[in-house]
């Protein structure tokens, strides 16, 4: 990429020699882009050589040319718990990752259910974040999963979305009434579905892995059981629902029917459990202690499916910093999660070297699906579209190293691995957020 | 003239798990373990192997019985024994156990002997230390030295252990004894089984490397040794078993069930043992019961580990 030494007077930048991959519509072609006023101006193969005038150029030099990707879980540790991330931490870790819009959980220090905390969020945000930050709210007062939150005024405050965050709401009461409550406003449930008896103590899935490391285990029926009372309760309601994080086959194909049957039913699956599978926590390695846990290789393998075949519509870092004080432990005495934004792409971009996931549906599910099912307007290249957009190498190599991570915690399972693949330049809102060194 | 024996060895700085152990480097430890146990019946008990070497008894759940042994053991080799209960009061003091890790080890001791109520908490605390570590029992995972003192205290009384049929039952799931065992006896040839209700079975227990059986009649069917666990009292009411007399009735070791045994059956139990619950009283002190014999071989066994250990150590 060649650096202009300085912008025009408006701003505008001209990506030229691109390849220009734009999820919504399914393009893939040789061309330019034009960006004027933090939108996209223009952009197709007319442009590919030819830069508008007094704009910047950028020479892309082939390189892939996409939306910037939006990450619909983040968690942060802001407010209560700042040193494990920062909004502004993890912002420029989503920056350098390629990823334009975070979405933050509510599960923070105090629990993000009231107006004037998301106030907090987005305010927070503004002052600190180069990346768009978006907040998604409890839905349950204090994530316990009893009383719902002000649905209403929490999403005329800006709230995205509304989640119980990494709580599963075990009563099927509360449930439904969020759901029928929440579709008056059109607003979407997120929800993480763990059976809270089954998977009490469990530290790990269960299998032979876990019995002969002495450690308790969560059978992934814990998952299957809460997602089909979920999607039962949305045929009878109507609401809209988003599973978070799906790990095996047997949820993949509660989806499947439940999208047959025509209801408003979407599904994630973090990217650690596209890549990671139970076998790499080895000797007890608490990287790689995440919820839901890494399962089989064969519920690995069917999530990559459901990738590859639309049934899943959207991949998560699932980004949750935990410091050493609480991953330096027992592996059952260590705390959950694994930072993700940097390595996001690059870890995804594995299902496409492999050949078991097509580029364009591998980046819609990171881009496109999310952006369209938060009702955000990017995630796609078209005239008008945000210019939110990153520049990539897909075959670039490196070596994950925690030191260099820009996120506050360095629990990434992915340190010390090969990646191939990395963004050149990352730009939101058409100003350049981060450019690879 | 027999040529000399190539001389098998136990060439390892720490003893955390059974699991990749060889046969060799078990056999090894059980021929030391021999001569202890010779030693330790003659008056004069006490050797020199460790003189001028420290061991510490690093225990974060309780134990009489292990940390007694090991300290007995260490001492009967001149080694200096200090014995430190960590108890979880300390955790929630804030110390971590890579804390408490750092801190004795600017003790410099030779020999570490801990005990963790966590799976892995041993070998993570080996990472961080310079001496030798010893697993005294970590959570659901290993625990070493009581299978290589099963494993002797059967050798003893049968001669060997290739081809014998041993049945472990009780507890399975929550059983470091247990999983200690199948590693070690399979290694040796023995033929393991399992026996347990489905609720103290680990998932995919199959995968042990022993057959599983629900029905103890069944599994005790022609063994040549029966292996009984400890149930943990706060799993007797409703969690996994309905109750002490109903987990007595189907899993308890009593003259019937043992009737379908081999008649020269051994009985074993890690101990304690709840009488009552998971052995019958005449049973525990029955004629074919080696319970005792499996108390002294477990000093003569640490003996061997402490001295093959030892061997490791620099400046040996």
């Amino acid at each position: 990429m060649r650096k202009p030494e300085t912008a025009s007077d408006d701003g505008a930048v001209t990506f030229l020699n691109a390849r220009l991959l734009d999820p919504a519509s399914g393009r893939d072609e040789p061309g330019g882009l034009l960006v004027r006023d933090g939108i996209i101006a223009d952009m197709g193969p007319h442009l590919r050589r030819n830069a508008a005038e007094k704009s910047r150029v950028i020479d892309c030099r082939g390189h892939l040319l996409c939306p910037g990707l939006v990450d619909m879980q983040v968690f942060t540790g802001e407010p209560g718990q700042e040193h494990r991330e920062t909004l502004k931490t993890a912002s420029y870790a989503a920056a350098a990752g390629g990823v334009t819009t975070m979405v933050v959980m509510p599960d923070t220090e105090p629990v993000i259910d009231q107006v004037a905390l998301v106030d907090f969020i987005q305010r927070r945000a503004r002052d600190n974040a180069p990346v768009n930050v978006h907040v998604m709210a409890a839905m349950t007062r204090g994530l316990k999963g009893t009383e719902m939150t002000e649905i209403g005024l929490l999403k005329r405050a800006g709230a995205i979305a509304f989640t119980n965050g990494k709580n599963t709401i075990s009563s099927a009461r509360v449930m439904r009434n969020a759901l029928l409550y929440a579709k008056d406003f059109g607003a979407l449930i997120v929800h993480h579905t763990e059976d809270p008896t089954l998977s009490e103590g469990a530290v790990m899935n269960s299998g032979e892995v876990a019995t002969r490391l002495g450690l308790r285990g969560v059978h992934k029926a814990a998952e299957t059981i809460v997602l089909q009372r979920d999607v039962s309760l949305v045929e009878i309601t109507g609401g809209r629902y988003h599973a978070s994080g799906l790990t095996c086959a047997e949820s993949l194909e509660v989806i499947r029917a439940a999208k047959a049957r025509g209801l408003p039913v979407t599904a994630g699956v973090s990217v650690n459990h596209l890549t990671l599978n139970e076998n790499d926590i080895g000797p007890y390695r608490t990287f790689f202690r995440v919820r839901p846990p890494l399962r089989a290789e064969s519920d690995r393998q069917a999530m990559v499916r459901g990738i590859a075949s639309g049934d899943i519509d959207v991949i998560v870092s699932a980004h949750d910093p935990q410091d050493a004080d609480v991953k330096r432990h027992p592996f059952a005495e260590a705390a959950d999660g694994a930072i993700g934004l940097e390595t996001l792409l690059a870890a995804a971009l594995r299902l496409h070297h492999s050949g078991d996931v097509d580029l364009l549906p591998l980046i819609r599910a990171m881009t496109y699906n999310p952006a369209k099912l938060l009702g955000l307007p990017g995630g796609r290249l078209e005239k008008g579209a945000p210019a939110d957009l990153i520049l990539v190498d897909l075959g670039l190599p490196w070596v994950v190293d925690k030191t260099v991570l820009k996120a506050r915690s360095k629990n990434s399972p992915f340190d010390e691995s090969k990646m191939q693949g990395h963004v050149l330049a990352t730009m939101v809102a058409g100003r350049i957020v981060y450019e690879y060194a | 003239m027999t040529k000399p024996q190539p001389h098998a060895t136990f060439a390892r700085r720490h003893l955390l798990t059974c699991e990749g152990l060889t046969a060799d480097e078990i056999n090894a430890l059980l021929d030391l373990a021999d001569k202890a146990a010779d030693s330790n019946r003659q008056v004069i008990k006490k050797r020199d192997v460790l003189r001028g070497r420290t061991l510490i008894n690093l225990f974060f759940e309780a134990s009489t019985r292990t940390q007694s042994s090991f300290e007995l053991a260490g001492k009967r080799l001149g080694a200096d024994v200090m014995n430190m209960n960590v108890s979880t009061s300390s955790v929630s003091k804030g110390e971590t156990l890579i804390d408490t890790a750092m801190t004795l080890n600017a003790m410099r001791p030779d020999i570490l002997v801990v005990r963790h109520h966590a799976a892995g908490a041993v070998e993570l605390l080996s990472q961080k230390v310079d001496c030798s570590v010893i697993n005294a029992g970590d959570g659901a995972h290993q625990h070493p030295t009581q299978a290589l003192l099963d494993a002797l205290t059967i050798r003893r009384a049968k001669g060997r252990i290739a081809g014998l049929s041993v049945a472990i039952c009780g507890d399975i799931l929550h059983s470091r004894v247990a999983r200690s065992n199948i590693n070690v006896l399979n290694t040796l040839g023995a033929r393991v089984r399992i026996v347990a209700p489905s609720t103290l079975l680990p998932a995919q227990a199959d995968r042990l490397g022993a057959e599983v059986f629900t029905d103890m009649s069944k599994g005790l069917e022609d063994v040549d040794i029966v292996m009984m666990l400890r149930l943990q009292r706060e799993r007797m009411q409703g969690t996994y078993v309905p109750s002490t007399r109903e987990f007595f009735h189907f899993f308890g070791l009593d003259q019937e069930k043992l009737a379908r045994a081999k008649p020269d059956a051994l009985i074993m139990h890690p101990g304690p043992m709840n009488r009552g619950v998971e052995i019958a009283s005449t049973i525990a002190d029955h004629s074919r019961s080696v319970i005792r014999d499996q108390v002294e071989m477990g000093v003569a066994v640490r003996m061997a580990v402490l001295e093959a250990l030892a061997r490791q150590l620099p400046n040996h």
